[in-house]
């Protein structure tokens, strides 16, 4: 009877799952799943060992925890033995100390490989710089290698590193794009290294994960990853066509609220701490820097 | 020769403070209650220790701010105070109400020649436009040693109440239990003096 | 008079729902007057709650005002799931949304989770260890009014002066008056200094008592379970309020004194916040758990008539989570650039802390085999525990994981792991506690049919609420968005949150029926042992008389109550009238409620920036300090014919 109801419990189970996931459409939407580069590859990875390793220890508690409820229910007849008294026994306890530790250890070496690993840009490969500022309630990138600017999207060639460069003049945001890889958060006074890749061309949404007020929600942007050819024309385009940001309209991108994405062809270079340039990833959590303009 | 023994040698030995239940549970209570101080302060000192160098575009360093002299005269008056408090608790032990009263009276004045001299040498760097607005270096150093001398402030008064109780009540479990109380909490604070004046003045002045 | 009038009541506080909650409160506030003066109760609230200094009913207190807290911190969340329910919703606006989720977030941790545990705490432990009250019991009333007058304070911002609406979490620079004018955030800081003073000083009181106050024969290795998790407990209290009080008090001399700690210029460090505020917050995660996994314990021990299995690793487990629970506090911030080592070192850190407590499930599990499980609402909430909250903690460890973390951060992946362990450890642990006391308390058994009805709604309510928020984290949806547009694919998944969370709803409204009803109605528990139980605080009469014991117990073994019963068989509870002594009692007193009061005018002044009443405030508290240092009066003698009396009235006189 309680096989039966088991049974049914985990048919159903399956069932609901079944049609949560088909109704969210189990498609591209989940971001976290569809990679398009190596950082995110590698995270998700690392998600899928600490996943499968939980899920054998969760299944266990569960098969333990549904045998012991089932077969020492308090109801008459019930032949299970039954010792008040029974309150060790060394090998149990020892076992289940193993089994915490494997699956510890499991999660914990690739995690330490993984974090070094991730914490550089790999060797041979240069990086492409942005320079990434939140403001409120909008992203400003400016590209110190190709002397352009833009407001909430950017163009990123494809098999290329980027390294962003993490500042804010706002309170602080986090700067994530979900298909590229983990996020990183954005604070006045400091500046953190991210560095992403994007291993197929496309347009990837990223957005804050940090609460910053209330235009928050609008704290979104467009990574546009292309070919370098087509990258080099991008820039060029911008380069010519747009004009160019002055002081005065960085301060007008000071003001609270949300804007369409803009383009500057040249950008005052007093808009980010000058220190970090030539930055590598050595960056670390107390780093001196200059204030940021007001 | 047999002496006859007491049957609660080791019970009357312990200081009256001690004896009574209640009171040593408040005693162990109150050792609680440094800790949680303790930790209060090492925050700040974390605080301070991070925002040392971070002055802001124009405020003065550590090194420019500091004059080590009341800094040297506070140390002295409140090393002393916590010497002339222990002499108060050492009367105590001896059943000395009025010692214990007057080396009382010396530390309660000793306090408050500590605390006009740190307020002096506060006023001295507002003076000068160096106030707790200008950088988060000044700020961390008003709010540390600022917090150590309303601590200071609070056990002077303290001390006046407990004068009160013990010259109306004279040495009972209740009040040593209090004078104890208090003594641990002036040499707490002696203790986190001697922190300020090595990693607040003398490491900002090398 | 009119700009008065625009600093009490901003725009903020004149939009609909803040109006009829003006209505509701006004109406409520005069329901109470009026009941109080028509039955002339004002005396009795006085004398036998205000000023009471007596531990049962203190948690008493604790427990009415956590429950209360719950039904608001609930409301908040369902605006909050009815706002998430479809895409570009305008329920809220996000003004409105923000305050919310930041009086959700700050009422169920401060206002409703630490009340609550403070509740078992004060109702079970002093009975538990044998001892006749905690070691201060003025302070413990003190530690109560101030975390009442928090309370208020932190709610009357919804009506009167403006909401905080910067997070549970409050980071600067957000927080800074730059970004954040108006006098919300400062009613955030004051609570919370408030309360936390009140917490600090409940922590020292609880440490002393189980250190000081056990009965003869109960060393260490034979105290209950719950009451090694609330020494830890208190413990880890100690050690972290005082970085939270920093944290709150810089913030405060930012926003009211111009400093700059924490400020975009003058070399202000916002992180340096996040590190003062998560020294505290990560501790303050175990500090919610633990009395959990002590009643646990208790719970599943007594209802399964076993002796509790592997009871030392139980204890060493406790004592590693809770000096590990210190090292982790940067996973909650691998993302702020904190360089490989480091976070590499509080990851490992995280995933350590995961073994002590596994060992812990499995040793509830080993308890519960060879035994005979009986199914009662108590029992049922603790084992819902089992199951829920390995799902938490196995997300704790994959949150754990760095890089994994990088993706998960904010994210409601994140959400969900957080109220899967709150809600499945904390919230189940304590509710399995109210109805496992409710008898000890209240005097009267709560009826079960209700009490399941109550368990399932939620049970059940919770995990379609919170399943779907683990997908929606991989989908890129972060926490605190007020609104979401429709190309995501979050639709159906928040819908079903939304839908589990009103399930919730329902169950608490039956469980706060149930706990009404069988006040009017419930079965009389004459027993004072209704559950065959194993500890002290059953060999008491339900309610526990002022004086607990009329003869402190002596205690051979661990069970204590059970080896007594084991022992004698029958018979036990009885006491010879040559056996009763005089006992002395702590004795009410005016001064922790005015206290509190003072506080509360101290704040209301910090908040406003009214220094003269934030001076009366003050004073008033010196006032309380001063009457309370000279007055030695603050104990009473019961005498022995008076306690004779009593236990004669319940039965337990020999002869």
């Amino acid at each position: 009877m309680s096989l039966k109801r088991s049974k049914r419990a985990i048919r159903f189970t399956v069932l609901a799952l079944a049609i949560g996931l088909s109704v969210s459409g189990c498609g591209n939407d989940f971001v976290i799943l569809h990679p398009a580069g190596p950082v995110a590859a590698s995270e998700l990875n690392l998600i899928e060992i600490t996943a499968a390793t939980m899920i054998v220890i969760i299944l266990l508690v569960w098969v333990l925890f549904g045998i012991a409820l089932v077969r020492f229910r308090e109801k008459p007849g019930n032949q299970a033995p039954y010792r008040p008294l029974w309150d060790h026994n060394r090998a149990l306890e020892l076992g289940v100390i193993a089994v915490s530790v494997v699956a510890a250890t499991i999660i914990a070496i690739p995690t330490w490989n993984k974090t070094f690993a991730l914490d550089r840009i790999p060797a041979g490969k240069t990086p492409i710089v942005i320079d990434v500022t939140s403001l409120d309630w909008k992203w400003l990138f400016e590209y110190p290698g190709q002397h352009i600017a833009t407001v909430n999207y950017i163009d990123v060639p494809t098999n290329r590193p980027v390294l962003f460069e993490l500042t804010a003049n706002s309170p602080m945001n986090t700067f994530w794009v979900p298909q590229l890889g983990g996020m990183e958060y954005t604070m006045p006074s400091e500046v953190l290294p991210l560095w992403l890749e994007a291993s197929k061309p496309g347009l990837y949404w990223g957005r804050s994960g940090n609460f910053s007020g209330s235009g928050f929600v609008h704290m979104t942007f467009d990574v546009h990853a292309v070919s370098q050819a087509a990258f080099d024309t991008w820039v060029h385009t911008v380069r010519t066509t747009k004009p160019p940001m002055t002081m005065a309209d960085y301060r007008q991108l000071l003001k609270f609220n949300w804007i369409a994405p803009r383009y500057y062809s040249a950008y005052p270079a007093a808009t980010f701490p000058a220190e970090t340039h030539g930055f590598t990833l050595e960056g670390g959590m107390y780093m001196e820097m200059q204030p940021t303009p007001k | 020769m047999n002496l006859p023994v007491e049957p609660n040698a080791t019970q009357t030995k312990l200081p009256l403070e001690f004896t009574d239940n209640h009171e040593s549970l408040k005693i162990l209570g109150f050792w609680s209650f440094l800790a949680t101080d303790l930790l209060l302060f090492a925050s700040l000192f974390a605080v301070y220790a991070v925002y040392q160098s971070r002055i802001g575009m124009a405020g003065p360093s550590p090194d420019q701010l500091f004059k080590l002299g009341p800094a040297v005269v506070e140390t002295l008056l409140l090393l002393t105070s916590s010497f002339t408090c222990g002499l108060a608790v050492y009367e105590m032990r001896h059943g000395h109400k009025t010692g214990t009263i007057a080396w009382l009276i010396v530390t309660i004045l000793l306090g408050i020649g500590f605390v006009t001299t740190e307020i002096r040498e506060f006023v001295s760097y507002i003076a000068l436009g160096d106030s707790w607005h200008h950088s988060a270096f000044l700020s961390a150093f008003f709010t540390l040693v600022g917090t150590h001398g309303a601590h200071v402030s609070f056990g002077i008064l303290w001390a006046i109440t407990l004068i009160i109780q013990l010259a109306g009540r004279g040495l009972t479990t209740i009040t040593t239990r209090k004078m104890y109380m208090f003594a641990l909490y002036w040499h707490f604070l002696d203790i986190i003096w001697v922190f300020i004046f090595t990693v607040v003045y003398l490491n900002g002045k090398i | 008079m009119s700009s008065l009038l625009a600093q009490l009541f901003p725009p903020s506080t004149t939009r609909n729902m803040e109006l009829s909650a003006d209505v509701l409160i006004i109406l409520t506030s005069a329901a109470i007057i009026y009941y109080l003066t028509r039955w002339h109760r004002w005396k009795y609230l006085w004398r036998e709650w205000l000023t009471t200094v007596d531990h049962k009913k203190i948690g008493i207190m604790y427990l009415i005002a956590a429950v209360t807290m719950l039904f608001r911190g609930g409301v908040d969340a369902l605006l909050l799931r009815a706002q998430l329910a479809v895409p570009n919703n305008h329920f809220l606006g996000p003004l409105h949304y923000d305050e919310i989720f930041t009086t959700h977030g700050t009422i169920m941790i401060f206002f409703m989770a630490m009340p609550l545990i403070f509740a078992m705490f004060n109702i079970a432990i002093p009975l538990m260890i044998g001892a006749r009250d905690v070691a201060f019991p003025r302070l413990n009333a003190i530690s109560f009014w101030l975390f009442a007058f928090a309370g208020f304070l932190f709610n009357i911002s919804f009506v009167i002066g403006g909401s905080p609406n910067a997070g549970w979490t409050s980071y600067p620079p957000l927080t800074e008056l730059a970004f954040n004018p108006g006098v919300g955030q400062n009613y955030y800081l004051m609570a919370l200094i408030v309360t936390g003073i009140g917490t600090t000083a409940t922590g020292i009181n609880f440490l002393v008592t189980i250190l000081r106050m056990r009965a003869p024969g109960m060393t260490l290795m034979r105290m209950p379970m719950f009451a090694w998790t609330t020494l830890v407990t208190s413990v880890l209290i100690l050690f972290a309020f005082p970085p939270l009080t920093v944290a709150m008090v810089l913030t405060l001399f930012d926003r009211l004194f111009g400093t700059a700690f924490f400020t975009i210029g003058r070399g202000g460090m916002p992180m340096m916040y996040v590190n003062l505020f998560w020294l505290f917050g990560h501790p303050e995660v175990y500090i919610l758990v633990l009395p959990s996994f002590g009643i646990f314990s208790e719970v599943v021990a007594t209802f399964s008539r076993k002796k509790l299995f592997g009871y030392s690793t139980m204890v060493y487990s406790v004592l590693a989570i809770t000096f590990l629970s210190y090292g982790t506090w940067v996973h909650h911030f691998f993302t702020m650039g904190a360089g490989a080592a480091v976070n590499v070192f509080f990851g490992l850190s995280t995933i350590l802390i995961a073994i002590p407590t596994g060992i812990k499930i499995f040793n509830w599990i080993f308890t519960m085999w060879n035994g005979r499980i009986k199914m009662t609402v108590a029992m049922m909430w603790a084992l819902a525990f089992i199951p829920t909250f390995v799902v938490g903690g196995a997300t704790g460890v994959m949150l754990g994981a760095v890089p994994a973390d990088y993706q998960f951060h904010n994210s409601y992946f994140l959400i969900a792991h957080f109220h899967n362990v709150i809600i499945g450890g904390t919230v189940f642990g304590l509710l399995s506690g109210v109805y496992y006391w409710w008898p000890k308390m209240t005097g009267r058994l709560l009826n079960e049919r209700q009490g399941k009805w109550a368990f399932w709604l939620f049970f059940l309510g919770f995990w379609v609420t919170f399943m779907p928020q683990y997908a929606l984290g991989f989908m890129g949806m972060t926490r605190r968005m007020y609104t979401y547009s429709h190309g995501f694919g979050w639709s159906s998944l928040n819908l079903m949150s939304t839908i589990g969370a009103f399930v919730m709803g329902a169950g608490f409204v039956v469980m706060v029926y149930n706990f009404v009803w069988s006040q009017i109605h419930g079965e009389i528990d004459v027993t004072g042992d209704p559950w065959d139980g194993r500890t002290l605080e059953w060999s008491t009469p339900s309610p526990a008389p002022e004086y607990n014991f009329a003869r402190i117990p002596v205690v051979t073994d661990r069970d204590a109550w059970w080896a007594i019963k084991q022992d004698h068989k029958s018979n036990v509870i009885q006491i010879k009238p040559q056996e009763i002594q005089d006992i002395e009692l702590p004795k009410s007193s005016a001064i922790p409620f005015l206290m509190g009061l003072s506080f509360f005018v101290f704040s209301v002044g910090m908040v406003f920036s009214w220094w003269w009443i934030a001076v009366v405030g003050f004073l008033g508290f010196v006032v309380c300090m001063l009457v309370g240092t000279f007055d030695y009066d603050d104990h009473k003698e019961v005498p022995r014919q008076v306690i004779q009396n009593t236990e004669s009235a319940l039965g337990r006189l020999q002869g």
